[in-house]
């Protein structure tokens, strides 16, 4: 190394990074420091990687689902989405979203919008924004809700374990998230309006949006495949935790008396998620590494953004692989933390 | 409640509900079918919302009015079972149905009718449909990348070697194919590191691999005929003298250099790429990956805490990282860690990376088959006065291994689909090429139709691969 004339140090981070980065969820541009450049591509990367996860949780669930169905069609149509979408690379796909699907999108001026606000284009997606007047009262009225949800998840199973009563705790849960942000707007000066894109012409051939909010195509096509790809993994998992609760199971909790709701809700999804859990953590940990394929459709994550080029502009090769790769790692030791707290949770509490 | 029930079939006039289902389903798939085949619409005459949903309302009754637990009919039973269990389920069978119907003409126009076959350049693309000349002009150049078009017979002959290689394998009797799994698993990984450890020296690559092919190639032919008490000594010994018969005297650099063997022209690595390149590389991967993820796998299992800290704290940090950022070390990082005058080709850097990323998902999985093993199996290899490797040779690892087939399948599929990912330290394999070839001046605007074709090819490899792995799970179980 020393031989290179290289030298070792973090001091970098500090320094202008003078360059742009298309799509940020904070403030940034190019008189501010390469930690700042940092923070950028990390907050992109958790941005599609939470899109991804949500997508790809419901996509694979209800796929899961489907193939179990007794119905043949729904069965095989569930079976073919899933040996198509994960038999093929999933850099692969991200290309043919990016490159040959959504380049196929009108251009601005020809986008006919969906329910008059929503504008699909080659540009990318122009959605409504809100615009809020007072959003930290919101936000705390929102933490209030849940944590009363908490309390009131609690109550409730003490009440069952010492009185046998069961409490509606869903209707409540859905009553407090609804009844206090409501309330936040009524009396806490919380405003929202909501912002429409509008067209504007930038030169002669040249159009886009203004106002609302941008979703570009880079976001929307790697979104798009990792969700798809990774929803053929959950709905594999789903389907093997759902197989896996005996049907002995079932028929002993129909024959004392418990209505085909209360079966699925009370016996079989508390004995399939334990199944189901530990390998969708793994699912969800791929998802959030797979997430670094941004780089080769210039999505600005963290790969793309600091190993790619903040790299380029110091040269700073061991310093910056370093932190990118621990940076990963934190976050998926962080996701496999949490998830194994959960597991332990629901596991089976041998005696 | 009678009431509610009037439109289900009953016992007394089961036929003409029979009849009248059947004949209103069969008209609403006609009417689909004509209307996207032959582009005709009976329903225009009524308002545009009604006209659009006509199809689903008359299949939805005509299926509720043939919903019926038994009738004895075998193809109205089948139907009712598989479809029309119920209305919900009746309702998004009709909804699969239609959109099949729906996608059929313009995939079939897409594909096949508008599409052009003929032709070498772009003038020859004028229909809607998919441009295949564009394939076809490329082919050569998907597959093989930029090797030289006189050399690719090189490409072709290791590899119709390596399929004999499999042939052999997969025809051999049961006794020969311990041997050749001992060989696959154990000995031909330590000959192709040496072949690949001649990419260090920059000298002609290729040569190595196909020497290697064919030393092992020759050594399998012949261990046919070696009784087989020296079997084991054969093949450790033999592949390792035939290639350094091939490489030291038969194809020896200096006598090529010298003139008097006729040479071959050397092709650098970065020449390479294609599909062939796809291969190669998850050849040498998944034959390097699996030793390295056994021995962590027992590394991590073991009583020895040093041996067991090193193996965990190896395994999770692969396993935490993306592969992405472990190649970009490999082409950033790890040159600068070497001495000054050592330069290692990146094929090999390459290599060895995606080797030791998926050896560590190959020990997780193997770890697994470990666990699952009930205690009394080490114990009773113990009391026979087993060894440690003694004891995992021949009780543990076949027992574990055959429990993990899928799992080990699983993470061979995944590293075949993360070969594409090699692009980033610019080596263009199948799908690299396909971006390359989208950005010709002269082939422009083609970029579906490659990768719709990458896709197939790639769906072909995994489909197939997982399909064997699925044999082999179900040729290997045993009750337990």
């Amino acid at each position: 190394m020393e031989n290179r004339g290289i030298t070792f140090g973090y001091g970098f981070l500090s320094q202008e990074s003078s360059f742009d980065v298309q799509f940020s969820l904070i403030e940034y541009d190019g008189s501010h420091s390469y930690f700042r450049a940092y923070l950028v591509g990390l907050l992109n990367t958790i941005l599609v990687s939470v899109i991804g996860i949500v997508f790809a949780t419901i996509i694979g669930v209800i796929v899961g689902i489907a193939r179990l169905s007794n119905n043949y069609l729904i069965e095989r149509t569930a079976a073919i989405y899933v040996e198509f979408f994960r038999n093929i690379p999933l850099l692969l796909q991200i290309f043919f979203w990016y490159f040959a699907a959504l380049r196929a999108l009108p251009l601005p001026e020809k986008a006919e919008p969906m329910f008059g606000v929503f504008f699909l284009t080659i540009k990318g997606f122009f959605v409504p924004a809100f615009v809020w007047n007072n959003l930290d009262i919101f936000i705390y009225s929102l933490i209030a809700a849940i944590i009363a949800i908490v309390f009131v998840r609690i109550y409730a199973k003490k009440k069952q374990e010492n009185q046998g009563i069961q409490t509606p705790v869903l209707s409540i849960s859905i009553g407090l998230l609804i009844i206090l942000p409501l309330l936040s707007f009524l009396l806490g000066g919380v405003d929202a309006s909501v912002e429409i894109p509008v067209i504007k012409q930038l030169s002669q051939t040249s159009f886009t949006y203004e106002g609302g909010l941008k979703l570009p195509p880079e976001l929307i096509s790697l979104a798009l495949a990792l969700s798809l790809y990774t929803a053929t993994f959950i709905a594999e998992c789903v389907r093997a935790g759902v197989q896996g609760v005996s049907k002995g199971q079932k028929e002993a909790a129909a024959s004392i008396g418990l209505t085909p709701n209360q079966v699925l809700k009370l016996v079989v999804m508390p004995q399939a998620l334990r199944i189901i859990i530990p390998p969708t953590t793994n699912q969800y940990l791929n998802l959030t590494k797979n997430s670094s394929l941004a780089a080769a459709i210039a999505y600005p994550d963290l790969v793309l953004v600091f190993a790619g080029t903040a790299l380029m502009q110091t040269g700073r090769a061991i310093e910056i692989v370093s932190i990118t790769m621990l940076t990963y790692l934190t976050l998926s030791i962080t996701i496999s933390i949490f998830m194994n707290w959960y597991n332990k949770k629901i596991a089976i509490k041998e005696k | 409640m009678n009431k509610l029930n009037f439109l289900s079939p009953d016992k007394n006039n089961l036929y003409a509900y029979l009849y009248s289902g059947i004949s209103l389903f069969s008209l609403s798939i006609l009417i689909v079918f004509l209307n996207s085949f032959f582009s005709l619409d009976f329903t225009s005459f009524l308002p545009g919302i009604i006209s659009y949903f006509l199809p689903l309302f008359i299949g939805f009754i005509g299926l509720h009015l043939i919903r019926i637990e038994y009738s004895g009919i075998k193809f109205l039973d089948i139907v009712n079972k598989n479809i029309n269990t119920n209305k919900f389920n009746a309702l998004l069978s009709l909804l699969i149905i239609f959109a099949v119907i729906k996608s059929i003409p313009p995939l079939l126009s897409w594909f096949i009718i508008d599409a052009n076959f003929a032709g070498d350049s772009k003038d020859a693309c004028s229909g809607s449909g998919a441009c295949w000349a564009y394939i076809k002009t490329w082919f050569n150049r998907f597959m093989y990348g930029m090797y030289p078009n006189a050399e690719q017979w090189r490409i072709n002959l290791s590899f119709i070697a390596l399929a004999f290689l499999g042939g052999v394998g997969f025809f051999a009797s049961e006794k020969f194919k311990k041997y050749l799994t001992l060989y696959y698993v154990v000995v031909y990984p330590i000959i192709a590191f040496l072949f690949i450890f001649f990419f260090i020296s920059g000298g002609p690559i290729f040569f190595d691999f196909s020497y290697g092919i064919i030393a092992a190639v020759i050594s399998i032919v012949i261990g046919f005929f070696i009784p087989s008490k020296f079997k084991m000594y054969y093949f450790l010994i033999i592949p390792i003298t035939i290639y350094i018969l091939l490489k030291y005297v038969f194809f020896y650099e200096e006598l090529i250099e010298l003139g008097k063997i006729q040479a071959f022209e050397w092709v650098e690595t970065g020449a390479w790429g294609g599909l062939s390149l796809t291969f190669i590389v998850s050849f040498f991967c998944l034959i390097f990956c699996f030793p390295i993820g056994l021995f962590l796998s027992l590394g991590r299992r073991s009583d020895l805490p040093i041996i067991k800290y090193i193996s965990i704290g190896f395994i999770e940090f692969w396993r935490g990282v993306p592969l992405i950022t472990v190649l970009f070390m490999s082409s950033v990082m790890f040159p600068m860690f070497l001495p000054e005058d050592m330069f290692i080709d990146k094929l090999v850097r390459v290599i060895i990376a995606i080797s030791l990323f998926e050896a560590a998902y190959v020990a997780e999985v193997i770890r697994g088959g470990l666990q699952a093993l009930p205690r009394g199996q080490y114990d009773a290899a113990k009391s026979l006065g087993m060894g440690y490797w003694k004891m995992h040779i021949f009780v543990i690892l076949p027992q574990a291994l055959k429990l993990v087939i899928p799992g080990i399948a699983n993470t061979f599929l995944a590293l075949v689909k993360d070969t594409p990912l090699i692009f980033v330290v610019g080596l263009l394999e199948i799908v690299g090429m396909l971006n390359l070839a989208k950005t010709n001046p002269e082939w422009l605007g083609f970029a579906m139709e490659g990768y719709v074709f990458a896709s197939i090819v790639f769906f072909i490899i995994c489909y197939a691969m997982s399909k064997y792995s699925y044999n082999l799970e179900q040729k290997y179980k045993t009750e337990r």
